[in-house]
Order: C-alpha cells, then structure tokens, then sequence
C-alpha cells in the first residue's frame, strides 16, 4: 500500500483548442506539503479544478487514500476531506466570520451560533490563525480574509487542502505568516497542495514539487536537494535570469509631474496627502510602501479615475489635472491596473476586443466610426505573439478564459505595445511565472531606455529593488523621502515604510 | 504554435449562434409540451389545439398579413430592449415610448397632408423615432447624472406618458362620436397602402414591417461594425474596464437608452399607424413588455429578435382560433410565459446539451479506436 493522499493518474483535460492537461500524474504524501510548478498556462488551475469537482477530467485517475474515487462537484470533494482556497475569496463581505463559515455548510438551517463559534476559537488558536468569529469581513484585511477561508475549510473538517496561488494577493510579511501556518497545518497531519510562482515560497515550506510544462508532467523533485534556479530551469525550460541587467539611467525632463497632490480614500479622509514626485524621461522610479498607504488612491489620480481635492499633475508640462481620461491616454498615458479582472480585461469579450479597447476608435483600427477587424486582427496577433500571451483559441480566446497569468500578460503587452510616454504599472509581474517575469522586466527597462518615464508600484521589494533608478517610500499617504536605488537597501527601505525617517 | 495546441474542429454548441439557437428552440419545445400538457388536463387534444394556433396565424394570406403586422412591433421593441441589454441596461420603458412616438406620429399624420409620399413617410419615422428617442434618453439622464435606475425612470416615463395620450387625444385628434378614441388616420397618412392591402386580402400589413427589416439591419450593423457597437458593448460588459479605456460612460448610457427608445417609438409607429389606426386613451400597449421576452428568447441578438418575434407574432395572432375548440385563449399566453421561465434557465439548458453532444462524440471515439484495434 502507498501512503499517498492523493493520487492523480494519467489525467487529460482538453478546452477547445488546447490541451490544458496531458497525461499528468501528480502523488501526494500524508502530511506533505507539495507544491505544484509550471509557467503560465501549464495547467495548474485545471489540475486542482479537476481534482476539487469543478471540471471533470477527460482521461485518468483520482485515487484519495488509496481508494478510486470519481469527484462531480465541490460537495464530493468536501465530503473526501479536499478544501480549497481559491485566488479570489467566496465571502459575504457584511457577514461576520462565523456567520460564513457555517453559510453553505449542509444542515445548516437551524444553526447554533455559538457552538460555531467555540468551534471556530478552538481551531484559530490550534493552527495560530489569530481569527475571532464575531470579526467581519468587510472590516479585516486581505490576510486575514484568506485566513478566514482557510478557517473554513478546517471547520468542514479538510485534511487535504489546496491553495491556488495563495500568495499573489499578500504582502510580504502576510506571506510570512501564511508558511507559518502551513507549517503548523502540516505538523498536524494536514496534507497541503500549493501553487505559486514564487521559488522562494516553495523553497521555504514544501517537500516535493511537481513541475509541469505546457499540460505535460515533467518532473517531481525533492525540494531540500533542488536550487531555485534548478526548478526554473526545469519549469521554463532553459536557465533564468533574475537579476535584470540594466545600464545606468540618463534621465532627461519630467514627464510626470505630481504637485501637492490631495486625494480622498474610500472612507472619505485623505489617502493621499501633500504629495509631490516626479517622473524623468528615461527613468524608472519606484513606489515603495505597505499595501494600503495610499498607492491605488496616488495612480487612480493620476489616471483620472479618481477625483482630486486639490494639487496638481503634470505629463509632459501640460497640466492634466482636469482633463479626461480619454484625453490623459490620448496624451500618452499608460497604466497597467492593480486589478486584471476588474479594469483591466473585458473577461467575456475575445482578446481582439481587449487588445484595442483604448484605442479602437482611432487609425487604422477603425476609420469614419466603421471597425477595421482585419487589422485589431493583426495588431492582437502582434501583442500575444510578442508578450507570449498562451491560450486555446488565440486571439478569438475570450479574455476569461486564459489562464491568470496569461491575463496578466496581455494586459502589460497592450499597454506596452500602445507606446506610451508615461507606463504606470501596479503589481506588473503579478501571478507570472518566473520566465515571464524576466521578460516583462526587460521589456520595461527597454521602455525607460527610449526615454519612455515608468512609475512602477509593486509590493514586492524585490521588484522595486530590480527595476527602479530611484525609489520613493510612502506611509500614511505622505511620501516619506525619496531616494537613489544604489545609495540604500531593503532595510533602510523598510524603516522608512513603517514611517520612520532616517536622519541623514 | 504551442507544442500541445491541437486543432479541433469546433464543436457546434461553440459557435454561439448557433448555441443559442439550440438554446432557444429547446426552451421553445419545451414550453409547447407544458403547454401541451395544459391542454390534456382541461380533456383536449393538444395537437389540435396547436393545429388552431397555426391555422389562425397563416391560414391564408389575410392571417399572415395580420400576423406579420402584428410581429412588427415586437421586432421593433424587442430591437430596442435587445440594444439596451447589450449595454447593460434594462429599458422597460417601451410601452411609453411606443405611446409617445405613436401619438407624436398621430398629430402629425392628421395634420401635415401636404408632402410628397416618401417624404411624408421619412417624416413620420423622424417624428416617431425622435419622440421614442427623448422617451428614453430622458431615463437615461437620470441614471447617467443622478444614479436614478433605469428601470424607475423608464416605468415613471411610462406613466407621464399615458397621462399624456390621455389628455393629447382629447385636444388634438378626439373622434368627436366616441371621445375614448382619437379619429381614424385615413390610408393615404397611415402605413398602410392600397396594394399591400390588396396581395393580403385587406389584411393589416403595411410598411412597417419593412422599416422593422431595415432597423433589424442596421442594429446588428450598429452592433458588431461600428465603433459605436464596440464602445456600447465595452460598458454593458465591464463599465469599470470601459471607464479606464477612457470610453465615456455616462455618455454611453444616454446615447443607448436614446437609441432603444428610437426603436421602442418606431414601434409605436408601426401599431398605431399601421396595425392600427386609432389611439384609445388609457391604454397601454402591452407590446412594452412583450418586448423583454421576444429579446430573451432572441438572446439579444437582432436576428434572433426577428425570429423570436414572429414566433411570438404567431402564438398572439393565433390564439383566438383556440376558442374554436373550447380551449380558453388564455393557454397561449402560458405557454409564452413559460417559455420565459425556461429561457431564464437557459444556462442549465445549455450545460444538458453540451453534456449530449461530448458524450455523443466520445461514443464515436470509442467506437474509433475500438475499430483501429
Ligand atoms: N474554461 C476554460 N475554457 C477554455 N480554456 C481554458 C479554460 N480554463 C483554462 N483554459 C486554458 O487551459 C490552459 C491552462 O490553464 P490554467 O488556468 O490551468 O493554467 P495555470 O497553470 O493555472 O496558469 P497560471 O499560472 O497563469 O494561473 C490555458 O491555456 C487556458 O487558456
Ligand atoms: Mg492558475
């Protein structure tokens, strides 16, 4: 008898045009935190839809302790002890965290809410999870709403749990306490499925990975004796590059110009609060600063999507402070937005619709208010060959059914391709994997060496420390000190992000 | 090419068109069996009674006349619901514009005598179309600078709307023997000619429904041709993507709502002066609503509009030959109803035919494989 789990044998999944999976088998110990690899499109989602009920695989098949089982739907799955935490949370966001926790469980008519609760306490505190059940949702960070849907799987009594991606939405010290709560699910018996892009995250919890390629099974390695570099190499195919190789920047006039900018947040008081900063022709500045500090308020102004309360912003010295959003892109504005799903894709509409949705009313994608589909045909073709945006169908691929990275991809090769003058990018290399990342970051350090200006917001020090030639710290709204990449570090970085100056 | 990219041939049900279609034909059956089913609990023969329906509907020429006259309209405001759908928006405003475009249309018809016949009937589709387009521009103001839902706007422009015709018949074009009703427009100033009168023995067919033809085209131009089509498509999908695309919003709103309201008034047009000839005051054409459910049942595609509409043209026109059998007239109207209900599940309609046809096609391959063996 194995020990295995799971065990996925021979699994096929087709979508019309593509084979998402071949062939694929994947086995996973009791205990074992496994993590599944692969580049954007490889399968990974399909996989674990197949095995938790959403999708049903063409070919192959699904063992669970040893014993074959056929998994219809999401209840099939629960009932085998298979949770799953999906890259977009399924919660009531004015529904407290007990009251969405037994929403949805069966038998759930007449409910008691406080043995719910008692029951909720007993496992935040077990698993280190710091959730209480009377918190609600709409009220608790992006964080703790994970591990809500984490508490919730562990309230239907899953032992083997997936985690989609689980990562991509957190900062980094969320994503810190996330392995230690794998760590701790682990300790306890529980079997975890983990997907992420972020070699470092495989490195730091899991035992085993499972490396796919194009719907294909490539390899399953022990993660203690393999590099980083091994696995990309293996994920992608050939050796990868991380450090990005850039020259020295020579930076030329202001492009973006913010003055004294004024912008309220949500709750109505000020997320942005005297904020001033420039962007220079030929030069990449970053935006460092704990997610929430005013980052989406600062680039929704700018863009115009978001009104202002005072202060003033500048693109090429012509002030656009009260110009439309059309004029703003017209001028050279582009901006790729820190939700895909919500501003940046048409999800139910084809790529070609995607790809010109700035600028379909202009030459030579329309003439005389008449669309030119041979040519939004071309041009589409151009972005996804060039940014390697992988889908079935191509570019009549509707835009919700690429992979999330594949979406990622397309959105950063639109707005790459429309040649803009000023790139703001928001989280750009969000759920790519680790080859396209080192494409995408070539192709923006190409931007800055045609003089093009890049405002670059990333939760990823990393990411800012690669790319940027200057880097400005925010907190509270208020920009903290900005600053040359090569005259500090993370540490410093990271001072300032809490707020704290350093006194020079 | 990726390495694992095969090229298969598409299956039927993903060309949407063609899925909707089945989609739609199944809902359609469907509600004849329940509808059929109706029939057999009150002791008739269904197959009868849908033999009547078919024969009260094109049984001769004067039957199809009637029939097609009467779909016009529902092709018209079902354009017009269909075109706000696209862009995201509900317009059950199209009894209203249809009152506002045919009284509009009305006054002018009994009052400008003078021009030339096809001027004459340019204007009429100006007068009607622009009355129907403030119809339903006005709603769309209101959502577009006050957040007021279109649904409130366009049911408050309904009844504004009645009131009107209530008092404007009475002042402007009363029939002074019966002051219900508002005079009957003469042939010449209707719709309505002498020789389509005369190929449908003296049915109400008119030219109506050539202006119906004409907007189902230019819709569906509208639609998937233009930058316009692309612009209205782009908010009704994901306003919060078109607003960061830098497309207009609001001003999207206002120009869709204005265009089916255009369509709704033209509507109007066709039934009052063309199926009819008359306006009665406090009555509301029920085509308004009749409308929603011929642009379901088309999938808000204007072809299928067109279709769904003379299905709908034929079960209204047909039904009173029902009585004929002693089934009471009122099955049709079920049977449209239920109908509706279906369509609303049309999901779960699709997913049990995509469920058909893969395990039909994975039969085959069996079967192929077994053969290769
Ligand atoms: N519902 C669907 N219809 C059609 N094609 C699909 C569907 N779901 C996935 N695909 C295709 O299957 C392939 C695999 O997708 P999947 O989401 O599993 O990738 P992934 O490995 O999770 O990638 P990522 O890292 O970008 O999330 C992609 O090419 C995608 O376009
Ligand atoms: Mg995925």
């Amino acid at each position: 008898m194995s020990n295995y789990v799971i065990e996925m044998l021979g699994i096929r999944k087709e979508f019309p045009g593509i084979v998402a999976n071949d062939n694929i088998n994947l086995q996973v110990e009791e205990g074992e935190i496994h993590a599944i690899l692969g580049e954007n499109g490889a399968g990974k989602s399909t996989l674990m839809s197949i095995l938790f009920g959403l999708y049903q695989a063409d070919k192959g098949v699904i063992k669970v302790r040893g014993k074959e089982v056929s998994i219809h739907s999401p209840n099939d799955a629960n009932d085998l002890g298979i949770g799953m935490v999906h890259q977009h949370f399924q919660l009531v966001h004015n529904f407290t965290v007990a009251e969405n926790i037994i929403l949805g469980k069966e038998g759930s008519f007449v409910y008691d809410i406080k043995k719910a609760s008692k029951k909720i306490k007993e496992i935040s505190e077990r698993y280190g999870l710091a959730i209480e059940p009377d918190m609600v949702i709409e009220d608790i960070t992006v964080g703790m709403q994970q591990r809500v849907e984490i508490l919730k799987m562990l309230y239907r009594d899953a032992d083997i749990l997936i985690f989609d991606e689980p990562t991509a939405v957190l900062t980094p010290q969320e994503i810190d306490e996330l392995m230690n709560i794998m760590r701790n699910l682990a300790a306890e018996g529980k079997s975890i499925i983990i997907i992420t892009h972020k070699l470092e995250e495989i490195k730091a919890v899991a035992k085993r990975c499972t490396v796919i390629r194009r719907g294909k099974f490539i390899d399953i390695v022990d993660v203690a004796t393999t590099s980083a570099a091994e696995m990309a190499a293996l994920m992608v195919g050939r050796p990868v590059n991380f450090k990005v190789e850039k020259q020295e920047s020579v930076p030329g006039e202001p492009i973006l110009s913010v003055k004294n900018l004024n912008v309220m947040n949500a709750k109505k008081v000020l997320g942005v609060s005297d904020f001033s900063l420039d962007v220079r022709a030929g030069e990449i500045v970053g935006i460092a600063g704990v997610d929430g500090n005013g980052q989406s308020e600062l680039v929704e102004a700018i863009c115009g999507l978001k009104p202002i309360e005072s202060g003033s912003v500048y693109l090429n010295g012509k002030d656009i402070t009260n110009i439309s959003i059309k004029e703003r892109n017209d001028l050279g504005l582009a901006h790729i937005p820190e939700d895909r799903q919500k501003r940046g894709l048409i999800l139910n509409a084809p790529l070609t619709t995607n790809m010109v949705i700035k600028e379909f009313d202009k030459a030579p994608f329309s003439s005389k208010g008449i669309l030119n589909y041979s040519e939004i045909e071309e041009y589409s073709k151009k972005i996804i060959e060039r940014f390697d945006v992988r889908s079935g169908e191509g570019i009549n691929s509707r835009a919700g059914k690429l992979s999330g990275g594949n979406q990622q991809k397309a959105i950063v090769g639109r707005e790459i391709t429309s040649q803009p003058e000023l790139l703001i990018a928001v989280n750009p290399t969000r759920g790519l994997d680790v080859g396209a990342i080192e494409y995408i970051h070539k192709e923006l350090v190409a931007e800055r060496d045609k003089g093009k200006a890049v405002l670059l917001i990333s939760f990823e020090l990393d990411e800012i420390f690669n790319l940027s030639d200057r880097i400005a710290v925010i907190n509270a709204g208020k920009l903290i000190d900005i600053v040359n990449t090569k005259e500090t570090d993370a540490h410093s970085v990271g001072l300032m992000m809490a707020g704290i100056k350093k006194e020079a | 090419m990726a390495k694992n990219t095969v090229k298969i041939k598409k299956p039927l049900m993903e060309i949407p068109f063609i899925k909707s279609m089945i989609v739609s034909l199944t809902t359609v059956l469907l509600g004849l069996i329940v509808g059929g089913i109706l029939i057999i609990a009150i002791g008739k023969n269904p197959i009868e009674g849908f033999q009547k329906i078919v024969f009260g509907a094109v049984s001769n020429t004067r039957r199809v006349g009637n029939t097609i006259a009467y779909a016009t309209q529902l092709i018209l405001v079902g354009l017009s619901v269909a075109f706000a759908f696209k862009t995201g928006l509900f317009n059950i405003g199209g009894a209203g514009q249809m009152l506002m475009g045919g009284l509009m249309a009305s006054i002018w018809a009994h009052n400008v005598t003078f021009l030339p016949q096809p001027i004459y009937y340019l204007s009429l589709i100006l007068v009607a179309g622009i009355s129907g387009a403030i119809w339903g521009l006005v709603p769309g103001l209101l959502k577009a600078k006050f957040n007021v839902h279109e649904v409130v706007g366009t049911i408050m422009f309904n009844w504004i709307a009645y009131w009107i015709v209530y008092d404007a018949v009475k002042v402007f074009i009363v029939d002074p023997t019966i002051i219900v009703k508002s005079k009957p427009i003469p042939m010449q100033q209707s719709l309505r000619t002498e020789w389509l009168a005369s190929i449908t023995q003296h049915s109400y067919f008119n030219i109506g429904f050539f202006i119906a033809i004409i907007a189902v085209v230019v819709i569906w131009f509208i639609l998937e041709k233009t930058t316009l089509g692309f612009n209205l498509k782009a908010v009704g999908s994901n306003r919060y993507c078109a607003e960061y695309a830098g497309i207009k919003v609001n001003r999207s709103i206002v120009i869709s709502m204005g265009i089916a309201g255009c369509l709704a008034g033209l509507a109007g047009l066709t039934y009052f002066l063309g199926f009819s000839n008359i306006m009665e005051i406090g009555k509301s054409p029920s085509e308004g609503f009749d409308g929603i459910a011929v642009a379901l049942l088309g999938n808000s595609n204007p072809l299928g509009v067109f279709i769904s509409a003379l299905f709908f043209g034929m079960l209204k026109m047909g039904k009173g030959s029902l009585t004929a059998i002693g089934i009471p007239t009122e099955i049709a109207d079920t049977i449209i109803a239920i109908i509706i209900y279906f369509t609303a599940t049309s999901v779960i309609i699709q997913g049990f035919w995509e469920k058909i046809i893969k395990k039909h096609s994975e039969k085959k391959l069996l079967k192929q494989a077994k053969e290769e063996k």
